[in-house]
């Protein structure tokens, strides 16, 4: 690893440089709550001055970046009974994201284990994830993030660069040699001891912080055993089924496939949306049969998904512990709370 | 005309119109860029809207509005007689829409009133949707119907194929265009409950969704309520969201 420190200044010269080459997103205030709390999201910026530094947390994952929420992945020029394939992969302008929180690094690094180290790799989503360039950013906990309880809450790989505020410096992270090359360009400057120090001290303060957690030990064993418990169907009496959990996760990937045709029936494409395992939808196919058609035994599965089964095939959750679906959940169905009644 | 070798159905459709606002038949006229293409899938016979005369020997109707009259139940009656397909084209048809709030009030004569003033008009006292005078074959909700969605269920015709309505409700889709919660902003949205299949428009223009659609399959409706009432929503604000298209059934 190498680790450099950057005065501000200096930062935002790098940054630039960053948003004069590429499509640059960072994070930026949308909206605010009923209590006037801001809400933050990234958008796309042109100038450094629209960047909010003081965001706490990003709004909607970084996943719709990598793996939209809908793309045709493949389109159809059909004339007489004969057509023509089309398959586009994006390779447009490179793409920057600024301040993706450990959690979001993480969760992309969950999806590559699927998506690029998997049997069945997605050309879609390499391009996408080797085409963009990603600038993490430490947090401060909230209380609802327990990624401490799953172990995201520090990044071991997947980004290009990651910082943490001291002073007014930054201490960086340089994971990839693009972000050691672009960084010849602005000035830096090799670690001191102090630095060192303080960055551990911020390190340790952080995870002194986190007031949610989940109890993960054993957890595969003790959700085979509780797989009939009444508590499930105690959850799914208050779930809305309305998916909004799988919208806001950065991890979900599950999708259906839609045959889609323009009303001169010249044009066809097969549409990809991604799906949400919580729906009355879900798993119905064609002739109507529905393999989930009771909504507990959904929201089971989704669990089961989550901390079960890819932690048999991967040896990890696919849990980032960001804390968004139970944020989204109008019935208020939180992972801590849900894990933890099944363990009692 | 075909489609990958097979040939397409090309059904003879009319459009009719009984108490309603007219809106969801102009929705059809609506869409200019594809609209020849829409309108080339059926053989149009019967449209007021679009088309000087008509003929009666259609085999799919579309109907708009809801029942308030005696002489509105013989003609729906009469359309049912001669079609092969009937459609509750709309939000009032399927449900009753907006006019059927007249049900909630016993004095006929004062509802009049309210409404009219002295001017004379004929009304029955209750508001019938039109599965309630005929069977119905397919639904088409919205206030007004979402133009992408009728031009996919025509296609699907045209094709011979199932159409597969969403039957999970719109959060799904706002969620998908990245809207912030309207709860979250303090606002009662009927989101949670109604059926997914307009793209979210209200929510997504910053204004609660107000149900139009009709609840999806399964709607979590009594939960739903205490979530509402713990969001600070009176009862009274509640159920004008519920009642303002009589598609959600108030009462348990």
């Amino acid at each position: 690893m190498i680790f450099k420190t950057i005065s501000k200044k200096d930062f935002n010269k790098f940054l630039e440089i960053l948003i004069e080459n590429n499509n640059f997103f960072a994070p930026q205030k949308i909206a605010k709550d009923k209590n006037k709390k801001p809400i933050y999201d990234l958008r796309e910026i042109k100038n450094i001055g629209d960047i909010d530094f003081n965001y706490d947390i990003i709004k909607y994952p970084p996943r719709r970046f990598f793996l939209p929420y809908r793309e045709v992945i493949s389109s159809f020029k059909i004339e007489n009974n004969t057509w023509e394939q089309n398959i586009g992969y994006e390779t447009k302008v490179p793409r920057v994201l600024l301040g993706l929180h450990p959690c979001d690094i993480n969760s992309l690094n969950k999806l590559d284990k699927v998506l690029l180290l998997g049997d069945y790799p997605s050309p879609y989503y390499a391009i996408r994830r080797k085409n963009t360039f990603i600038i993490g950013m430490d947090c401060e906990p909230k209380p609802f993030c327990f990624c401490r309880s799953v172990g995201t809450h520090t990044v071991q790989h997947g980004c290009d660069l990651f910082l943490i505020e001291i002073g007014d410096s930054y201490f960086m992270e340089i994971f990839s040699n693009i972000a050691f090359d672009f960084l010849k360009k602005v000035k830096t400057k090799d670690t001191t001891k102090a630095d060192d120090d303080e960055y551990k001290r911020i390190r340790k303060l952080k995870t002194e912080k986190f007031s949610a957690k989940v109890d993960v030990t054993d957890l595969t064993k003790i959700l085979d055993m509780e797989f009939q418990s009444d508590v499930w169907k105690e959850w799914g009496d208050r779930c809305l089924g309305c998916g909004s959990c799988a919208r806001v996760c950065p991890t979900c990937y599950c999708y259906g496939i839609e045959e889609k045709i323009d009303l001169k029936f010249q044009n066809a494409g097969k549409l990809k949306i991604l799906h949400a395992c919580t729906l009355v939808d879900f798993a119905e196919v064609a002739g109507g049969f529905n393999f989930r058609p009771e909504k507990h035994i959904r929201l089971k599965y989704r669990y089961y998904h989550k901390h079960r089964g890819f932690v048999e095939a991967y040896e990890e959750s696919l849990c980032v512990g960001c804390g968004r679906c139970g944020q989204a959940c109008l019935a208020g169905i939180t992972v801590p709370e849900v894990i933890s009644s099944i363990r009692e | 005309m075909q489609y990958l070798g097979v040939d397409l159905v090309k059904p003879k459709a009319a459009f009719f119109d009984f108490s309603s606002c007219e809106g969801c038949q102009l929705q059809i006229a609506n869409n200019e860029s594809n609209l020849l293409d829409f309108i080339s899938l059926m053989e149009v016979i019967n449209f007021r809207e679009i088309l000087t005369g008509g003929k009666d020997d259609y085999e799919i109707a579309f109907i708009e509005g809801s029942i308030t009259r005696d002489d509105e139940i013989n003609r729906v009656k009469n359309i049912r007689e001669k079609t092969k397909i009937l459609v509750a084209f709309g939000t009032c048809a399927c449900f009753g829409g907006i006019n059927k709030l007249k049900n909630k009030f016993n004095d006929i004569e004062w509802v009049k009133k309210e409404v009219y003033g002295n001017y004379p008009v004929e009304t029955n006292d209750k508001v019938l949707a039109i599965d309630e005078v005929v069977k119905v074959d397919f639904y088409i909700y919205g206030c007004p119907v979402n133009k992408p969605e009728v031009e996919a269920i025509v296609q699907s015709i045209a094709l011979g194929r199932e159409f597969r309505y969403l039957k999970h409700p719109v959060c799904f889709r706002c969620k998908e265009k990245q809207n912030i919660c309207l709860y979250e902003l303090g606002k009662i949205c009927m989101g949670p409950l109604t059926r997914a299949g307009c793209g979210a428009r209200c929510p997504s223009n910053g204004n609660s969704c107000i149900g139009c659609r009709g609840p999806a399959a399964e709607p979590n409706i009594e939960f739903m309520k205490k979530i509402m009432k713990k969001n600070g929503f009176t009862e009274r604000q509640i159920r004008d969201k519920f009642e303002l298209f009589s598609a959600f059934k108030w009462e348990k």
